[in-house]
């Protein structure tokens, strides 16, 4: 099994019709996802290689039974394509554009949460996700991923997620799906979502979790770790040495106040019986060492 | 971004928060000018971006217009841990009766935005916080429901303000509040907030920060862009409109992606070395953007071996190798490069780099082999 997306999902993208969105689009599709419709209001009645463009999420639901939506709007209006999404009843809203203000995260994340408590918001700023072998949707690279299992992933990073999916590929190690959560303050997903799905889910043997510096949900997924994971864990934190008070590329990867350190998020994760590698690499052969003996 | 006070004063000022008469400037006869013009006493502050401002002797008390002229022309210039003070902002000295505290910021755990008013202003919150938690109210506030008038009534009582504050801090923290959702703010602190004798709350400190992803929301925040304190490479590497910042060392950093450009300026310091700059390139790797990079890295004199950490995603190894080969008969460089190519068509990406490899070109096969080349040739 996978968790949140699997060959079964039926999806559409928010902006199928620009450069990014049509790109991505049909790349996912090539990979085997169940791309059923784009929106975009201007174009609506026309297609992108065959699939429907609608004018509306709720349309393109209604016509094609989209359940899951894949945003590749511009960051000023990505807010309105979640709300639009979440109102037309998609359960799973992937978004992977950046540069979306954090008060417009902080607000659309509470408003999911209040009024669409069934729709999960994955992003934004995030690479998406795949179940190798059954859909991939978003910017990853499916040819890297091995499909099956044991192990699950969780990342906050892009390329550290490609990373670590290669590294196992490489020790021909397979994957039940690959969760890129995002670098935002606000990622609508947290590790702690992930884990408690990778834990419910019988295919899924051991974790692979990817974390960076800033905000505490490292150490969150800790406590959560602690108390209810059964299955084994290995990590990475990336930003061990990187200076206070800059942001690393990432809007949410900042030193503040002393809060947020690589140091900390490490602590706080082998307590937890997490085994930590020192770089993408060893966490990588500390996964290997966890699969052999399952 | 960073404000400046005089430039989160004027933030303030433009939601309708009172803060004290005054203005900024760069020369020592307009700092008299302004302060003929509010009236002595007044203070004269220097505008860095860094705290110590007082003890490093860049706050003072005139009483008169020889004393403005003597401190602004002795704070104009002045170094405070690094950063020479080119503005100073001149305001009318406030009669202080009593300190308080005051913010507003998102609290990342509970996704909401966070309040914290104290009644102990005027020192830092971090401190008050370890000493005397108690003395601090904090709110929680759902960013779709607001901050109502009888919460934030209920707020202010909470943090046993003396009672003559209560209607001026409710005023002004509502405004504060306005202003720091409606001007996409990261952090809006008054720090003290004060109540003069004669009863009036006003903010005589302000500390605002707010989220670059939102400019183009607000078009006149490319002032704030214009006064961030950066050096001379993150200067330019701006202009070029690439992910960088400035570390202390000598190996030059190129990576594709945030996450494996932090990981690369990891490695290097596991192995012994002392990376130059964090620099994420983003995930396309072309040639402009390489040129670009190696060009910024270039000029840092400190750097003494450049390493290119590339992860193939999307983007094909080999996309990837004929930027790089392109890059670098754009750019002369002064240092070796070490690279470490993988993913997707590393093997074709590899092809196309051999006939170019040379002991100015290495190229390594794990992150960790290259980090410790490129630290090596630091080390000379």
């Amino acid at each position: 099994m996978s968790i949140f997306l699997d060959e079964n999902s039926k999806v559409v993208y928010q902006g199928l019709t620009g450069s990014q969105g049509r790109y991505y689009g049909l790349l996912n599709q090539a990979y085997g996802t169940n791309v059923v419709a784009g929106t975009s209001p201007k174009k609506a009645g026309t297609d992108v290689e065959g699939i429907p463009v609608f004018a509306t999420v709720g349309d393109a639901r209604e016509a094609t039974g989209a359940n899951v939506s894949c945003i590749f709007i511009p960051a000023p209006g990505v807010q309105a394509a979640v709300l639009e999404a979440a109102e037309a009843g998609i359960e799973l809203i992937v978004c992977i554009t950046e540069g979306v203000p954090a008060h417009d995260e902080a607000y659309f994340f509470n408003k999911l949460k209040r009024d669409f408590p069934n729709t999960r918001l994955l992003g934004p700023n995030c690479p998406g996700l795949i179940s190798p072998g059954k859909a991939n949707v978003g910017i990853t690279a499916g040819h890297i991923a091995k499909p099956g299992g044991p192990v699950g992933i969780v990342s906050r990073s892009g390329t550290l997620t490609y990373q670590a999916l290669y590294e196992l590929q490489q020790k021909n190690i397979g994957v039940t799906t690959c969760v890129g959560i995002g670098g935002d303050p606000v990622p609508g997903t947290s590790f702690i979502d992930c884990l408690a799905a990778f834990e419910a889910d019988p295919d899924t043997k051991a974790v692979m979790m990817i974390g960076e510096i800033g905000g505490s949900a490292e150490e969150e997924a800790a406590e959560f770790i602690k108390r209810h994971m059964t299955k084994p864990i290995s990590s990475y934190i990336a930003g061990v040495t990187a200076p206070p008070g800059k942001k690393m590329g990432h809007a949410g990867a900042i030193v503040s106040g002393g809060k947020g350190t690589a140091a900390a998020k490490m602590a706080a994760l082998e307590d937890a019986g997490v085994r930590i590698g020192n770089n993408p690499t060893e966490a990588g052969e500390l996964m290997a060492e966890i699969v052999a003996s399952l | 971004m960073d404000l400046l006070e005089y430039q989160g004063k004027q933030f303030f000022a433009s939601y309708g928060i009172p803060v004290s008469d005054g203005a900024a400037t760069g020369e020592v006869d307009e700092a008299v000018a302004i302060a003929d013009r509010v009236g002595y006493p007044v203070v004269v502050k220097a505008q860095v971006h860094t705290g110590g401002r007082g003890k490093a002797g860049g706050v003072k008390l005139a009483n008169d217009a020889a004393e403005c002229r003597l401190h602004a022309s002795n704070i104009l210039g002045l170094d405070i841990k690094g950063h020479i003070v080119k503005t100073i902002w001149v305001e009318h000295a406030s009669d202080i009766a009593e300190e308080y505290y005051a913010s507003f910021t998102l609290d990342r755990s509970a996704k909401k935005h966070l309040g914290m008013l104290s009644a102990q202003g005027g020192v830092e919150i971090e401190t008050v916080a370890e000493e005397n938690p108690d003395a601090i109210a904090k709110i929680w506030i759902d960013p779709v429901d607001g901050l109502t008038e009888a919460i934030c009534r209920e707020w202010v009582l909470a943090a046993k303000l003396n009672p003559a504050a209560t209607e001026g801090a409710i005023d002004i923290l509502t405004k504060l509040y306005t202003a720091y959702v409606d001007g996409d703010a990261d952090l809006c602190e008054i720090n003290p907030l004060i109540l003069t004798p004669t009863g009036q709350v006003h903010a005589l400190d302000a500390k605002v920060s707010l989220d670059s992803n939102a400019v183009y929301e607000h078009p006149d925040y490319a002032q704030y862009d214009a006064t961030q304190p950066r050096d001379e490479r993150e200067e330019a590497a701006h202009a070029k409109g690439l992910q960088y910042v400035g570390l202390e060392g000598s190996v030059g950093v190129i990576a594709n992606g945030a996450g494996l450009a932090m990981s690369t300026v990891d490695v290097i310091n596991q192995v012994g070395g002392r990376p130059a700059n964090f620099l994420d390139i983003g995930g396309g790797a072309n040639a402009d953007v390489m040129a670009g990079a190696l060009e910024v890295i270039n000029n840092d004199s400190n750097v003494k071996a450049i390493f290119i950490n590339i992860f193939g995603g999307i983007t094909r190894g080999e996309e990837v190798a004929n930027g790089i080969v392109e890059a670098m008969g754009r750019v002369a460089l002064d240092s070796p490069i070490v690279i470490r190519l993988d993913g997707t068509n590393a093997d074709e990406g590899r092809a196309i780099l051999a006939p170019h490899l040379s002991d100015k070109l290495m190229m390594e096969p794990t992150m960790l082999d290259a980090a410790r080349k490129a630290v090596e040739l630091a080390k000379g």
